[in-house]
């Protein structure tokens, strides 16, 4: 009976822009009273824009937004305004005041007054009856920062709810729950459809989509892919319209470089036995040869970038043993893994890829220079000619090699990243997401650069998004789904079919 | 159990108990080591609120700013420059005390307001700001006058110097008279106004925006509060107090030199660290700042009492305490925060 | 014109444009009021006038912006103890000199003296470090500590007393060596710096300090041990408070815990704000720094030769301090900026209209 629940709120033609990416184009989302609306997509969809034009945070630069019983489009400026139109939005990190009590952060900003004095007692007796709703029994006047994360979130929905919302947009609300948590979150917001509340679940869990949401809209790369109904859509389909291939579109995939016959002779070149950390990556072995390119995939939070920081020691390993060419390797700082030859592109390169007031030759040399210690600054001729034999080999774009990274653009950034490690002439890359955000053509480079690598005996940790590029560059591939890992796919198992099978797991059928 | 104690209070709490607790223990070690001096005698208590009324004051102002997660160390000169300022209007220019401190209660109020502006509209750090005023209040004072000028305006002197006797707490001396305890009227311009600041900060709608601010300054403009607004009336309302500090100040002096007050507004700063508010901002309760003021005043009573030691011994047990309590705080913070990632 | 244009983006884009602007405006003004500003004579074989004072007097202030900079660069916090620990600095060289009585006889060798004074210093300073770097305390809250106990310190090392040291040998560092024109604290101000500037382009150290405090995160994964810099900073700092200590000490040939080195933190914060260095860390000028310990000076100097007491002096700093915020605030820039394009924007519309 779904089709005849009356819409709440339609965006058309939704159009953001930002200085050098189009971030969203064309998009279209409706969601109906009573129902809960799965929003999916991989990193740089356009999930995220699409909430925050949709919340007031950022202004769209075309398109409207409709909401019932509202006769103009409605355009939300702040916030605030979002919200005076019945929209409320309670995000990943929880925005309310941890050190304001628990049913202050429900009424504040609101509060009852009483003689011209805020009303105390009215404030936790109308929380308590709020949270006795939500099935939550804790005490109200004790400050926010006592209580678990799971907890947190339903005092966030619960104001928010309170607020009189008609349109609920939890934004990635299960990425710090356990599985008993999100059950609670997940009767919760049934209980609110119940009560013809519109629900947008932004997630990157599969499980739970197909637990909870009764709809799906889709988009990939600021675009929408479409709308389904989710017990009609089979999970596979689902990560084939997120990853960005069709399932039933199988091309042929290019014939990668012969790897494998001198992965054969080569030897192991670092082992993890049981490595692991806790709430971060659950216990994992693994194993990779001289010259090979392993491929972590899983879809975001699935524990891909937690196993290759725990490896290089962004992160310490709490359990567990790794092993380099056979001996054992201790990394507690990212410097013992280098002083081995391990490199580590990180996935978030604005905040911990760049040194951004810092030059091009400046950012390019300061791993060779850390590894080299303090005493032994490298000439300001060598750091030159350095930094143009990389700037001249991966063809960096810059007017200068002394201007300062900030100002080079995402894909030159990545290039100057990769040169820094390249530098330090490294025996085994991890590269996490080194292709987001980029050019096609710098894309491509940077692939090809992958392969030319792993030729020349250097092992390499690859990790994307995108499927279609794993499948390109890597020829062996470890799939992780919550936090652990639960497969390996070798080179005559690599395809799209049975990577996307592994990925969404629970077989074909939803 | 301490623990316990700690998840059962809430940081907050706990470090408010933690000085309280100290304060106590302090003063009964006080009250058994100078037995002979009459440390327990209730008017060496009160003398800790008659000799501290200005601090009592600013610190009370300066927890509210510390609480949004700024700072105002230009308090120090401001009581200074409205010291000399009041003590320059009555004498040299023989301006009534009413007038006098109606004006020095405005400037305060615009000084703060300049200082606001800059602080929350502009978004220039408060410590910069904040040391800005500083300079120019120290530097005003001399402006003003650089002699020491005592105050003999007589409205003035009568209202410093009345004794208000309390009726319970005396005790008899030795001729068999009954002698009862007394307090000055800066004592209970100081109660008042941490009376008020309470108030405000617990029960208004701008009280709880301050907590909300400091608590997280995102959350708080998500939620919907005027965080810029919030900052420049805290800025202005202490700017307020400062000057309020600084006339209850005078009426202890009662006079005015430009070298008066230094470090002031350090001492504001340790009492309400000392007393539980965190520098980072969102933590806090003026409770706490006054046990902070007391246990300060409770040392230097000490310090007295024993005779041989110097003043500057109070200056370092006060810092030695903050070091205490600011590792404290670090500690709470980071259990708490591994805590929370464990989770 | 937009060569002209490009010259002079050029100019204002150079970082020292801004502090080195600041120097010449008050060393202008100098010379309108007191034409005989830039005069140097000599008097009884010592160099003598109003540069060389400036010079001579903004020594040990240049010294603490030096360190006062890099604690700036790699923690994004100040050191607002330094001026108290110069005078602990002090009077552990003195106390250790000659007791606790004022008294012309060395108890110890004077290099030794000095020696323990430093070491007071950098003991200082590493208890800071160790507050903000490994505890990670709010580097302001941290050095509140011995910025208040400081003195107490110092007093409790010389007993309360204002201790002389009744030498003549011991005023030479603080003035001048006889035989030498130049004042003795400009010759250690220039050691300081130039052994400072010779660790920074000798060494990685300069490079790891920017790298710290534009992105510690991406200072970890690069290899570099965050924690240990900024604990090296903060002890540098308390290294060059001390030998401003020294130099304070042996201007007056004594140690008074209460005054010496007062107010002197705020000064080096104000020196390495105006020589254009963001206070919230990062890339940093060491000649910008001292450019602005000079400014301060040579205002200082200005403003006394027109008859501004010391006292007074303040109000003058308040205003320039407030003058070059505002110029740095982005927040201003902004307003200004949104301000401007509406007004283009309904100029524009008129001219459609």
């Amino acid at each position: 009976m779904n089709k005849e629940k009356e819409v709440l709120l339609t965006m058309r033609n939704i159009d953001k822009r930002f200085p050098g990416v189009t971030a969203l184009s064309k998009v279209d989302f409706t969601l109906r009273a009573g129902e809960i609306h799965a929003l999916m997509g991989e990193n740089g969809a356009g999930k995220s824009t699409l909430i925050k034009v949709l919340t007031g945070v950022e202004e769209a630069d075309g398109g409207e937004i409709h909401m019932q019983g509202i006769e103009h489009p409605i355009q939300n400026r702040s916030p605030q305004e979002a919200q005076a139109n019945g929209i409320s939005t309670v995000y990943q990190e929880i925005n309310l005041c941890p050190n304001l009590s628990v049913a202050e952060n429900i009424f504040i900003g609101r509060e009852p007054k009483k003689f011209g004095r805020v009303d105390w007692k009215t404030i936790n007796r109308k929380a308590k009856e709020i949270l006795d709703r939500f099935q939550i029994h804790i005490d109200v006047t004790k400050p926010l920062e006592n209580y678990s994360v799971a907890i947190q979130q339903m005092v966030a929905i619960a104001r928010a709810v309170d607020i009189s919302s008609r349109v609920l947009i939890l934004d990635e609300p299960t990425s710090s729950l356990d599985e008993q948590e999100v059950e609670k979150l997940f009767n919760v917001m049934r209980n609110l459809k119940e009560q013809g509340i519109g629900i947008i679940f932004v997630t990157h869990f599969l499980e739970q989509v197909y637990k909870v949401s009764d709809r799906i809209t889709v988009l990939r790369n600021g675009t929408l892919v479409g709308e389904f109904e989710t017990n009609k859509l089979p999970r596979v389909q689902l990560v084939a319209k997120m990853i960005g291939k069709e399932f039933d579109d199988l091309s042929m995939i290019k014939n990668k470089v012969d790897l494998s016959k001198n992965q054969e002779k080569a030897g192991v070149i670092l082992e993890a036995e049981q490595l692991g950390r806790t709430g971060a990556i659950k216990p994992f072995d693994l194993k990779i040869r001289k010259g090979e390119v392993v491929g972590l995939s899983g879809l975001l939070g699935s524990g891909r970038s937690e196993m290759s920081r725990v490896i290089y020691g962004a992160e310490r390993a709490d359990t567990g043993v790794l092993k380099w060419k056979g001996k054992k390797l201790v990394v507690n700082v990212p410097m013992d893994a280098m002083k081995a030859g391990i490199t580590y592109l990180p996935e978030n390169r604005m905040t911990e890829g760049i040194i951004a007031d810092l030059s091009v030759r400046e950012n390019i040399i300061i791993a060779l220079q850390a590894k080299h210690g303090i005493l032994h600054l490298m000439s300001r001729k060598e750091q030159e000619e350095f930094t143009d034999r990389y700037i001249d080999l991966l063809q960096i774009k810059t007017p200068d090699r002394d201007v300062p990274i900030s100002q080079l653009s995402g894909g030159n950034q990545q290039k100057v990243i990769l040169a820094r490690w390249l530098l330090t002439n490294p025996e085994f890359m991890i590269l996490d997401e080194p292709t987001r955000g980029i050019d096609v053509g710098t894309k491509a480079e940077i692939q090809k650069l992958v392969l030319s690598l792993a030729e020349k005996g250097k092992s390499i940790i690859f990790i994307s998004s995108e499927i279609e590029e794993m499948l390109r560059v890597c020829s062996r591939m470890i799939i992780l789904r919550d936090g652990s890992k639960v497969g390996e796919l070798d080179e005559d198992r690599l395809t799209q079919e049975e990577i996307m099978k592994a990925i969404a797991g629970g077989g074909y059928h939803a | 159990m301490i623990r316990k104690l700690r998840d059962q209070l809430g940081a907050n709490n706990f470090l408010l108990l933690i000085t309280i607790v100290l304060f106590i223990a302090m003063y009964i070690a006080g009250i058994i080591v100078y037995r002979e001096n009459n440390f327990g005698r209730f008017q060496v208590f009160l003398n800790l609120f008659i000799s501290n009324a200005g601090l009592i004051v600013a610190a009370v102002g300066m927890t509210m700013v510390l609480i949004t997660g700024g700072i105002d160390i230009s308090v120090g000169s401001m009581v200074a420059m409205t010291c000399m300022l009041l003590a320059w209007m009555m004498e040299n220019k023989k301006i009534g005390a009413i007038p006098a401190i109606i004006i020095v209660l405005l400037i305060g109020v615009i000084f703060g307001l300049v200082q606001g502006l800059l602080i929350a509209y502009l978004k220039i750090q408060p410590f910069i700001v904040t040391l800005a005023g500083m300079f120019f209040a120290r530097g005003m004072t001399a402006v003003i006058s650089t002699d020491i000028i005592s105050i003999k305006n007589e409205t003035f002197l009568k209202v410093a110097n009345a004794k208000i006797y309390l009726p319970f707490g005396g005790y008899v001396n030795k001729k068999g008279v009954m002698i009862y305890p007394y307090i000055y009227p800066s004592v209970i311009i100081g109660i008042i106004v941490l009376i008020i600041i309470f108030y405000i900060l617990k029960f208004t709608k701008f009280g709880r925006s301050i907590y909300a601010v400091g608590g997280n300054e995102q959350s708080a403009l998500l939620m919907g509060l005027n965080v810029k607004r919030t900052k420049l009336k805290v800025y202005v309302l202490n700017g307020f107090l400062a000057a309020l500090a600084g006339f209850v100040f005078c009426l202890n002096t009662s006079g005015g030199f430009v070298e008066q007050a230094k470090g002031f507004e350090m001492e504001a700063i340790a009492a309400a660290v000392i007393g539980g508010t965190l520098l980072t901002g969102g933590i806090g309760n003026v409770l706490g700042s006054l046990f902070g003021v007391l246990i300060k005043g409770t040392i230097e009573t000490f310090i007295t009492f024993q005779g041989t030691l110097s003043s500057w011994w109070t200056k370092i047990v006060i810092a030695a305490l903050l070091c205490f309590f600011i590792i404290l705080q670090s500690i709470l913070a980071s259990t708490k925060h591994k805590r929370l990632k464990s989770t | 014109m937009p060569k002209l244009k490009t010259l002079w983006r050029k100019l204002t884009g150079y970082s020292l444009f801004f502090p080195l602007t600041c120097l010449a405006i008050v060393l202008i003004i100098n010379l309108i009021k007191t034409p005989t500003f830039f005069h140097i004579s000599i008097n009884n074989g010592v160099l003598y006038g109003f540069i060389i004072d400036i010079l001579n007097r903004s020594s040990e202030l240049i010294i603490l912006a030096v360190g006062m900079t890099l604690v700036v660069a790699g923690s994004g916090g100040t050191d607002i103890s330094v001026g108290a620990v110069s005078a602990v600095a002090g009077a552990v060289t003195i106390f250790s000199l000659v007791g606790s009585m004022s008294s012309d006889i060395y108890r110890i060798p004077y290099g030794l003296a000095i020696l323990l004074g430093l070491l007071g210093g950098m003991a200082c300073g590493a208890f800071n470090g160790f507050l903000v770097a490994k505890l990670r305390i709010q580097p302001m809250v941290a050095t509140l500590i011995l910025f208040t106990a400081g003195r107490g310190i110092a007093q409790v090392i010389t007993q309360g007393f204002i201790l002389y040291v009744r030498k003549e040998q011991f005023k030479y560092l603080g003035n001048f060596i006889p035989g030498i024109p130049v004042p003795t604290p400009i010759f250690v101000a220039i050691l300081v710096v130039a052994v400072t500037l010779l660790v920074l382009k000798k060494t990685a150290l300069g490079l790891y300090i920017q790298t710290v405090g534009i992105n510690a995160k991406s200072a970890r994964l690069v290899g570099l041990n965050a924690t240990l810099i900024i604990f090296l900073v903060y002890t540098f700092s308390g290294l060059c408070a001390g030998i401003a200590g020294m130099i304070i000490t042996s201007r007056v040939y004594s140690i008074d815990a209460n005054n010496a080195g007062l107010n002197m933190e705020l000064d080096a914060i104000l020196a390495v704000a105006i020589g254009g260095n963001s206070l919230g860390g990062g890339k940093f000028s060491l000649a910008g720094s001292i450019i602005g310990a000079i400014t301060i000076q040579a205002l200082t100097t200005s403003l006394y030769a027109m008859k501004v007491t010391a006292d007074q002096l303040p109000v003058y700093k308040a205003i320039v301090v407030i003058f070059i915020v505002m110029l740095q605030s982005a927040e201003l820039k902004r307003m200004l900026h949104s301000m401007l394009n509406k007004h283009s924007i309904r100029k524009a519309g008129r001219k459609v209209a």
